[in-house]
């Protein structure tokens, strides 16, 4: 569905990223995993058009040319989201707000109210909350409007930036706990995590990202084996 | 003594209202892009002109006997008409000398409003001439007599016309979801497109409302002051540009406060001094206000913006 060929992408004279393939199919939840600056946020910000590729650099979605589209138009157009590092919440604007500026360029304007209650059904605390200023929120909650405000802007795929950072595990259970079901719903997931374990436990399919480069793929399963992945990924 | 004090509170009213209309307009494109548009105080010249332009054009098609249009409609017309006029010069200010530089240095987009200033103010003078013009009079001036004080309908018509416009905009701002997509760049423009929102057309939106604005201070100043010259938008400019620092970058109120408080603190320092001096004392307080409030009336401490 989403397929992306020889991405490369350069911060002036630093390459982050060095000709990486992957491709992630209807329904399915991929990750990325990787140290630090492996270039897991470079892989989801050039899907999202944030950062400029290299001309040989091949990105197509249900064979439509990304690289058409410029970065409001991936999410307006072809219904890829996108939950960024840090959330990136918009602090001054409320809850409920937050949640519309993400409609913002939908045509089908009939199902606002609808998405707006299954996002309120699936994170009832933003309910409570909807009047409240963004950037009161709690950490957990702060992610929650982030993942619901993508569910709002598109969500035929949702790429996901470090979900769990900063979470206490028991509301990163109930994060990924709500992914699954919106995963469930048929948006295809591309996940980005420093927490291999949980992102490999969550996922079907994942890639490991060194320095810009995949250096393993496959079955997250196998992954999780594999004595590699254990020994640089998951604490031996 | 009460009555000199009153009448001079209409007067700075009156001239708060230009500031005002102009101060928002350098506030909102600060807002979202994070640089000062220094071509705003002659978009307002710009403003002013065509609206000289198009009030002279519908005087001339109304005695012309075709259409019957008095006075207080040709004004209404003028005021549409210019409003949407400018805007275009706003948009097309953003087009070529603003989104190219968008990644550039900040001192690169400061000199581009610099030089398109320039080219503004010769511009019209390669246009029209080095001679002024005088705005037509499309309000005969009727003074009322209030208590003492001396109010003009000109003046009522300039404070209410001014604060409805900035009553618009703060119900556009706040309610609308354009508003809401500019109150989001306010706080973090990179993740902007990320909700479906073009930047571009937010950018170029904003350009247009504040020449909008700046084009309705124009006419309202010709209606006050009928006398033009290509470079009334300098000073102007800069006053304007003091206000909406003054009232906090960016704030929307603040640059409306600010605005009213310079218009209120040059009237009552002229009332007090002599005239030449006004300049020199009225800013020597508004310089004494920064230094105790160095943020402006609503603005934050330091920037807690995110950039990618």
């Amino acid at each position: 569905m989403l397929s992306v060929e020889n991405l490369s992408v350069s911060y002036g004279k630093i390459t982050a990223l060095h000709g990486v393939d992957f491709h992630i199919d209807a329904g399915e939840i991929v990750t990325i995993i990787g140290a630090n600056g492996a270039g897991k946020s470079t892989t989801l910000r050039a899907i999202s058009r944030m950062v400029p590729v290299s001309k040989d650099t091949k990105m197509t979605y249900m064979g439509k040319n990304l690289l058409d589209y410029p970065a409001d138009k991936v999410v307006s157009q072809l219904g890829i989201s996108h939950v960024p590092e840090g959330r990136r919440l918009f602090g001054n604007l409320t809850v409920m707000e937050n949640l519309k500026l993400a409609t913002f360029a939908r045509k089908d304007t009939e199902n606002i109210g609808r998405d707006l209650e299954r996002v309120f059904s699936i994170f009832t605390r933003l309910k409570e909350r909807s009047g409240q200023k963004a950037g009161t929120l709690s950490g957990g909650e702060q992610q929650m409007l982030a993942i619901g405000r993508a569910f709002m802007s598109g969500r035929k795929v949702m790429l996901l930036d470090e979900p769990s950072m900063g979470l206490a595990p028991l509301l990163m259970m109930d994060v990924f706990k709500a992914l699954k079901d919106i995963n469930e719903e048929g948006t295809a997931i591309l996940l980005v995590e420093q927490n291999a374990r949980l992102a490999l436990q969550f996922a079907q399919r994942g890639y490991v990202l060194e320095t810009g480069n995949l250096v393993l793929a496959g079955d997250s399963k196998k992954l999780l084996e594999d004595p590699e992945v254990k020994k640089a990924y998951l604490g031996g | 003594m009460g009555g000199v004090l009153l009448q001079n509170l209409v007067n700075a009213l009156q001239w708060g209202s230009f500031y005002a209309l102009i101060a928002l307009g350098y506030s909102m494109v600060y807002s979202i892009l994070m640089l000062f548009n220094f071509a705003h105080g002659d978009i307002f010249m710009v403003g002013a002109y065509i609206g000289f332009g198009v009030a002279t054009g519908l005087i001339a098609l109304a005695k012309m006997g075709t259409i019957m249009m008095p006075n207080w409609l040709i004004l209404v017309l003028t005021l549409i008409i210019t409003m949407f006029l400018t805007s275009f010069v706003g948009m097309l200010v953003e087009r070529i000398g603003y989104r190219p530089l968008r990644d550039a240095p900040r001192a690169s987009a400061a000199i581009t409003g610099l030089m398109i200033g320039i080219i503004l103010e010769t511009g019209n003078l390669a246009l029209l001439g080095a001679q002024r013009v005088s705005f037509p009079p499309l309000i005969v001036s009727h003074t009322y007599e209030l208590g003492g004080v001396f109010v003009t309908n000109k003046k009522i018509m300039i404070v209410f016309v001014s604060i409805a416009f900035m009553l618009a905009l703060h119900v556009f701002v706040t309610r609308s979801k354009w508003g809401m997509a500019m109150r989001a760049m306010a706080v973090d423009y990179v993740v902007v497109p990320l909700m479906g929102v073009s930047i571009n057309n937010i950018a170029r939106m904003t350009f247009a409302i504040g020449s909008a604005l700046a084009a309705v201070a124009g006419i309202l100043f010709g209606v006050a002051y009928p006398v033009l010259d290509p470079y009334m938008g300098i000073m102007f400019g800069w006053k304007a540009f003091v206000a909406a620092i003054l009232g906090g970058r960016g704030s929307i109120m603040g640059a409306t406060l600010a605005g009213f408080l310079l218009g209120f603190i040059e009237i009552f320092v002229a009332m007090i001094f002599p005239s030449t001096l006004r300049d020199l004392i009225a800013y020597s307080i508004v310089l004494l206000i920064l230094v105790f409030r160095p943020h402006g009336f609503f603005g934050e401490p330091y920037s807690a913006r995110l950039r990618l």
